[in-house]
């Protein structure tokens, strides 16, 4: 193969930050829908199940209503997906032009699932009343089980850019590819799980509170409860789960990327007695305004204070990641993550004690939002696990700059994308603010 | 054979299907933009939405299949056409992005005037999205995507006589298409009157796309000269086979047998998308790098090739499915939006 660098020009530092921002736009538009894609199937066939197991006629109406939201969903998905197999070339031809090799397997595999996830998704949606029942509840099994493989194959390729395994490379070509080793990397199953199980209670959240609005509106019939509780317990349940998950992804950080670490806990001095800063600013260098927990990660990391962690000080400046907004987001995400905790717990409780929702209108409150919050948990997790390789595209081996196209104006083509999502956006919003208003049932999937 | 040499083949596969699933998905968009006003268009985009709906994302994968393949298999092909027409590739991709959006909204809303909104933005990046795919190629076909990062002229690569003829030569072929189908749908539908619609416009699609062809003959002899040595010499067969079915569907259409204009339309796109690899081969970016030089590893092009088999098991079957179902719900025209 030919060393594409040779033949590279620099891009200019403008043309990066465009480059980089457009694929950070587009990620993370379409990482919102991509969880709901995973995690509304399995949601929609429960509760679809449920419908033809008790004959409760609330719960075959919410299978409709959400029916017709994973339809448009999964349109808007689907399209804001395709643009980002584009833009892997289009923005990163440095990247793929020596590594696509390596890393297109999980591709491969990815697109396979996204077939069986559309061709399975338009049996279910428009032929509802065309098979019986349970060929149709059938029928949408392959949109979860694909929905779900598609989510791991994708992150299997993300997670090869923070641990790149199966190649070698010889004065820079690409040598001894082993694609296997490539997919199955030794980050593949902390960040598989950690996404996996976001995506879920991303599905879960958010779904629950468009009912939480309703039932704060005093709709307190079946229909709307069920519409709550349904999705809300799934996501409740998994919050402990996601809470030792993202531990486990952590400590990961701890023994391969170190630095990764050391950024999202704003860490400089390498030893033990490691403390766990909350919040804060670096300012010159150092963290300002953190509260400190002394001891606090090597507690965490290794269990003991004398847990020696590394710190920022062991890489050069110039191969630190920008370490204000990758703590800043990690904080976030954890704290978001921690609220979410509690608010299970506390539907837990008072189910335990009273089998009721808590009668606190507190609680409908923070879960009409709770979706919103997941939302955000998600994008920060991907800014530490993006913004927290950095310098580095593949982490030890690329820099980022390595891999952007050369080609002159490239802000341009961001400036252009910024305006399309942005209208987008207000379109998405506004059509999905419509059918849960007014429940508009297509009418290949009107009721009988 | 090897393995890169099949893979090839299989890639190229995915692009013809594409072409006549993706393609004609578009050109349901075209005839929806040209449907004229919203009450008297309405049952012809109502039909259109009924032969899309439930197979369109599933055409589209297609495509992604396509540059799946062509980024692992062959790298430094992917890296280069990517990164020197990365301004039409944008652009067809905020068309995909508009196209798939606006028809899933236009089937979530009710007013008239969003489903004019969305409509106008489905009907509208329908045709601007196989025009600039159109334009990749024909910069491609004529020459002007050597290997490298960005290393062609990043306007002139798509800003030329083949690349505007690939663009409109797209649009067409999607069009032809979607008026064949459309036709046959509507008859199979019992709806005469919009049968007969769409037959007419596929006549007069059917007689542009030829003429558009043959005045393109003209054009690659002289912006593009080894592609036409290409397609008058070795690829000939299956130029002559492309006009003669064209030719064969127009009849066809005459004769109103709706199922055979199909299969005979089909064949002849078929047959002008293989006629371009057959006139370029074994160039790949055209005119010096080759699909062996632009190769992955074999081990990867052989990964590759059994991941895609197996899939093919699991893919193919199911999508025969959804398409005799889909074969089997008839429009209604009666039914109430």
């Amino acid at each position: 193969m030919t060393p594409l660098a040779v033949l590279a020009g620099p891009a200019s530092p403008a043309d990066l930050v465009a480059a980089r921002t457009q694929m950070a736009l587009s990620l993370g538009w379409h990482i919102v829908f991509a969880c709901l894609g995973v995690g509304m199937p399995a949601l929609l066939l429960f509760t679809e199940w449920r419908a033809h197991r008790t004959g409760d006629a609330e719960y075959m109406r919410l299978a409709r209503r959400w029916a017709t939201a994973v339809g448009v969903l999964f349109a808007v998905g689907a399209v804001s997906g395709t643009i980002l197999s584009f833009e892997m070339g289009l923005l990163w031809p440095g990247l793929m032009g020596v590594y696509g090799e390596v890393i297109g397997l999980p591709f491969a595999m990815e697109g396979i699932a996204f077939f069986i996830e559309a061709i399975f998704l338009g049996v279910y949606l428009y032929a509802w009343d065309r098979l019986s029942p349970r060929a149709h509840l059938l029928s949408g099994v392959p949109v979860m089980v694909a929905g779900v493989a598609s989510a791991v194959f994708v992150v299997a390729a993300n997670a090869w850019m923070n641990q790149p395994r199966g190649f070698d490379l010889e004065n820079g070509r690409v040598t001894g590819v082993a694609p296997w080793a490539a997919v199955f990397n030794p980050a593949m199953p902390p960040q598989v799980l950690h996404m996996v199980i976001a995506a879920f209670m991303v599905s879960g959240f958010v779904t629950a509170g468009v009912y939480a609005v309703a039932l704060l509106r005093g709709r307190r019939d079946r229909y709307h409860r069920l519409g709550f509780l349904v999705p809300f317990t799934v996501a409740a349940a998994l919050s402990p789960v996601q809470v030792l998950a993202g531990d486990y992804a952590a400590r990961f950080l701890a023994d391969y990327q170190p630095t990764k670490l050391a950024a999202a806990e704003a860490v400089f001095p390498t030893g033990p007695n490691a403390p766990l800063h909350l919040g804060g600013l670096v300012i010159d260098g150092r963290l300002r305004y953190a509260l400190e927990i002394p001891s606090g990660l090597s507690m965490l990391v290794g269990f003991s204070p004398g847990t020696v962690v590394q710190g920022l000080d062991r890489v050069a400046p110039a191969d630190r990641p920008p370490i204000s907004p990758v703590h800043l987001a990690f904080d976030t995400m954890v704290g978001i993550g921690m609220l979410l905790l509690l608010l299970s717990a506390w539907l837990a409780l008072s189910w335990w004690r009273r089998r009721d929702l808590p009668a606190s209108p507190w609680f409908l409150r923070i879960a009409s939002v709770a979706g919103v919050l997941a939302v955000i948990a998600v994008e920060m997790g991907w800014v530490v696990t993006e913004v927290g390789r950095q310098p580095w595209i593949v982490y030890g081996t690329m820099r980022t700059f390595e891999a952007v196209n050369p080609a002159p104006g490239l802000w341009v083509g961001f400036a252009v994308v910024a305006v399309v999502y942005a209208f987008l956006t207000v379109a998405v919003v506004y059509v999905l603010r419509h059918v849960a208003r007014t429940g508009h049932v297509a009418p290949q999937e009107t009721e009988p | 054979m090897d393995s890169a040499q099949i893979l090839l083949a299989v890639m190229w596969v995915g692009l013809t299907v594409y072409a006549l699933l993706g393609g004609a998905d578009f050109g349901g968009g075209v005839w929806d933009l040209l449907a004229g006003r919203s009450r008297s268009g309405m049952p012809q985009r109502r039909l259109i939405e009924h032969s899309i709906g439930p197979v369109w994302e599933a055409n589209h994968v297609w495509l992604i299949f396509v540059l799946v393949v062509l980024w692992t298999g062959f790298p430094l092909a992917f890296a280069s056409v990517m990164s020197t027409l990365y301004i039409p590739l944008t652009l067809a991709a905020l068309g995909i992005i508009a196209r798939g959006a606006a028809f899933a909204f236009r089937k979530a809303s009710t007013e008239l005037w969003q489903q004019r909104l969305f409509g106008g933005a489905f009907a509208l990046s329908s045709v601007l999205t196989p025009f600039f795919l159109g334009t990749v190629a024909g910069g491609i076909a004529s020459a002007r995507v050597p290997p490298g990062l960005a290393a062609g002229d990043v306007v002139g690569s798509w800003l030329n006589p083949t690349s505007l003829l690939g663009g409109v030569l797209a649009v067409l072929v999607c069009a032809y298409l979607a008026a064949i189908y459309l036709c046959d749908d509507a008859a199979r539908s019992r709806t005469p009157e919009l049968a007969e619609g769409f037959r007419r416009r596929a006549l007069v699609a059917a007689a542009v796309t030829g003429a558009v062809a043959l005045g393109g003959i003209a054009v690659l002899h002289w912006d593009a000269p080894r592609l036409f040595s290409g397609l008058t010499h070795r690829a000939l067969p299956l130029v002559v086979l492309s006009a003669v079915l064209g030719i064969a569907s127009i009849v066809l259409l005459w004769l109103r047998r709706h199922l055979l204009v199909r299969a005979a339309a089909v064949l002849a796109v078929a047959a002008v998308m293989w006629g371009w690899p057959v006139a370029q081969y074994p160039a790949m970016l055209p005119p010096a790098l080759t699909y062996r030089e632009a190769a992955a590893a074999p081990v990867v092009t052989t990964t590759v090739l059994v991941v895609a088999g197996v899939g093919a098991l699991l893919v193919l079957p199911s999508l025969v499915w959804l398409f005799l179902l889909q074969r089997r719900m008839p429009y209604d025209a009666d039914a109430s939006h």
